[in-house]
């Protein structure tokens, strides 16, 4: 029972940090019908500006934390709106396309090689956030540090649908997504509710990474399993939910650590796959997400 | 100066500079330091190189090998197997008597065969299992096998912990397989229980599940087979879980790497390691100092290894009394080199008909961020 407790809290743990991942591709789904494929990327990174603060500027921990947090709202939230999204969307039809895909690819590439060539290929030690103590719950012992992951991962994830459905500017945020003309037409700034979607993206990615690297260590192709998870769990949820995309990150959380604790370890890789396949067989819009109307 | 006196003295200086010339290269005995300088492994090969020349200082102090300087010539591999064998046939054709290097296994296995086809005796740092056991008469190593190193863990298991069920943590791959189906092996020699057997792959990066597993095993203590990241991850989470039992590694569990990586989550954590640099013994430590002082920097086990490689080269070539290649292979099987009598080899070494390497070897434990010799293994 104590095991059960114990990788069911871990599942959760690494599973909400997922989730933060995959809200972002939703979201940025929603503002500007494109799927983000350096999110993994913008999930790595930020680990990177908070390593060049405390190790190269020399601040102390909450200064860099809100050093890269500042650097990955403005580099991976704002320009790359401005710098990639908007150009490439200006002039084409549907909204960026293929094009546009390829490019955030590129982008991946390009982050991944040069946090590579500018801080190095080895894993770097990252600081731990909270104590790494264990604590007892209903009698079985768990980490503080999931406990905490847990709890932050998805106060977060409160805030922002409370945010998105209680505020106006949320609401704003809703209609651009679901009708921009319409949305323009009554007044709202449609570009600037666009770009509070990818500042938003690249805060829960900051989260994530501050969240995910003391445990998977800081390096530079973290982004490309994380990225792969959280595309997963966004398609598993629910392309366009943001309670699909928890959903599914927690799914996936628990899943692969149950799976490694009581089925096999060598396969745990192939699971969410094999849920992907699942899911996308019986349930092609997510176990949470709505179908989506496309003419040809 | 008329023309005459001028073509006189020219020529006299050809004559003189010809006559010199053999003389110089009678006077000094070449050789070829062929290692990993740039590169991943540039770590590696530069603590070695510096070993040797901190070596090779001291010998020609001393008066050099059989009254002959030695003359260093370094060859950088790039940490590419291809280069390290274009690099080790150029060092013979340049007349080098003993090759020194290379460091990583890999270059190693592929560089190997042009010393034994050239009938050159070859100085390695590598620890693959592979290279004493291809039947070439030519290699040596600076440090034991890594099939050895595991065996070595056996009686810690069974005397020091008086375990008598352990769980095994593993990494899925060459080098995981080859120590986890060894450590399997011995422990059912030894007559222990091997409880759970925990396989995880490379570059994973969770090991929420493992360590839950290992916890619920009932195991006395866990031998952990990763490499550095993965053993940084596991070290972490295991500190998260709260995991009890001793967590006892081979080499590479408690490498400067990962106390850098794991933190604090690293203290405690045991490992059997061939050779370091914190070694209480009086050569090593007087090795490490002058290393320091030479450079500036502290040694690793792979300084040590160059170091021992450079000196056996002058014991075993007086001993043998001249210059030959063969005599000098035939003599180092089955040679064992005495610190007493050969102070450079700083512990007493062996060889055996492979090339193989026995020596004592430490059992080290993780204190306050730092790597602290708790006891010494003899040789086996």
């Amino acid at each position: 029972m104590s095991q059960f407790l114990q990788v069911l809290l871990s599942g959760l743990a690494t599973g909400s940090i997922y989730a933060l991942a995959a809200i972002g591709f939703t979201l940025v789904w929603q503002a500007a019908q494109t799927v983000n494929f350096a999110q993994g990327e913008f999930v790595m990174v930020p680990a990177f500006f908070v390593l060049v603060g405390l190790n190269f500027l020399g601040m102390p921990l909450p200064i860099a934390l809100a050093f890269g947090l500042a650097l990955s709202v403005i580099i991976l939230g704002a320009m790359f709106k401005k710098v990639i999204v908007e150009p490439m969307q200006k002039g084409s039809k549907d909204g960026g396309g293929l094009p546009l895909i390829i490019a955030t690819m590129a982008l991946g590439l390009l982050l991944k090689e040069s946090v590579k060539e500018f801080y190095g290929a080895e894993a770097q030690p990252y600081p731990n956030m909270f104590p790494q103590d264990s604590m007892n719950v209903f009698g079985a012992v768990v980490s503080v540090q999931d406990l905490l992951n847990l709890l932050i991962s998805l106060s977060v994830v409160v805030a922002l649908t409370m945010f998105l459905n209680r505020t106006r500017t949320g609401r704003c945020m809703q209609a651009t997504a679901q009708n921009p003309q319409v949305a323009e037409i009554l007044g709202v700034n449609t570009k600037r509710m666009v770009l509070y979607t990818f500042l938003i993206n690249a805060a829960l990615a900051t989260l994530a990474s501050f969240l995910i690297t003391p445990v998977y260590l800081a390096k530079f192709s973290n982004g490309e399993t994380l990225g792969l998870i959280a595309f997963i769990a966004a398609i598993v949820g629910g392309f366009n939910q943001i309670r699909g995309a928890l959903a599914g990150g927690l799914l996936i959380g628990v899943l692969d650590n149950m799976t490694a604790t009581y089925l096999t370890a060598e396969y745990r890789a192939a699971l969410p796959l094999i849920l992907l396949i699942f899911v996308i067989l019986v349930r092609p819009q997510g176990l949470l997400g709505t179908a989506e109307g496309r003419s040809v | 100066m008329n023309r005459k006196t001028f073509l006189g003295l020219t020529a006299s200086l050809l004559l003189a500079g010809a006559a010199y010339m053999p003389a110089q290269a009678q006077e000094a005995v070449k050789i070829g330091m062929v290692a990993e300088l740039s590169g991943a492994g540039a770590p590696v090969g530069t603590n070695w190189r510096d070993g040797i020349k901190l070596a090779v200082e001291e010998i020609n102090a001393a008066g050099g090998i059989l009254g002959k300087k030695i003359e260093v010539t370094d060859y950088d591999t790039a940490t590419d197997p291809q280069t390290s064998r274009a690099l080790v046939q150029k060092a013979i054709d340049e007349g080098a008597f003993v090759i020194l290097g290379t460091v990583y296994s890999g270059s190693t296995i592929v560089n190997m065969l042009v010393a034994q086809q050239n009938g050159v005796p070859q100085f390695v740092g590598a620890e693959a299992p592979g290279i004493t056991q291809k039947g070439n008469p030519y290699v040596f190593r600076t440090a034991y096998g890594a099939q050895k190193g595991v065996p070595a863990l056996t009686s810690y298991f069974k005397d020091t912990l008086k375990a008598k069920k352990v769980a095994v943590q593993w990494i899925n791959n060459e080098f995981g397989k080859g120590g986890h189906d060894v450590f399997i092996e011995e422990m059912k020699k030894a007559g222990i229980e091997v409880v759970a057997d925990v396989p995880s792959e490379q570059g994973q990066a969770d090991y929420a599940a493992d360590v839950s597993k290992l916890k619920e095993a009932g195991a006395d203590a866990v031998f952990v087979y990763l490499t550095e990241e993965e053993s940084a991850r596991f070290l972490k989470e295991a500190r998260k879980q709260g995991l009890s039992m001793p967590l006892v590694g081979e080499v590479t569990l408690t490498g400067q790497k990962v106390i850098d990586l794991a933190g604090e989550a690293a203290n405690g954590a045991i490992a059997h390691v061939g050779l370091t640099a914190d070694a209480p013994i009086p050569g090593i430590q007087e090795f490490g100092k002058k290393f320091e002082a030479a450079y500036g920097r502290k040694t690793d086990h792979n300084g040590i290894k160059g170091y021992v490689g450079a000196w056996a080269t002058k014991y075993v070539t007086e001993m043998v009394g001249s210059f030959d290649r063969e005599a000098f292979a035939t003599k180092m099987h089955g040679l064992c080199l005495k610190v007493a009598e050969n102070p450079g080899v700083l512990m007493d070494t062996c060889w055996d008909d492979t090339g193989e390497l026995s020596r004592d070897s430490f059992m080290v434990e993780v204190k306050d961020g730092k790597q602290v010799v708790v006891s010494t293994v003899p040789a086996n």
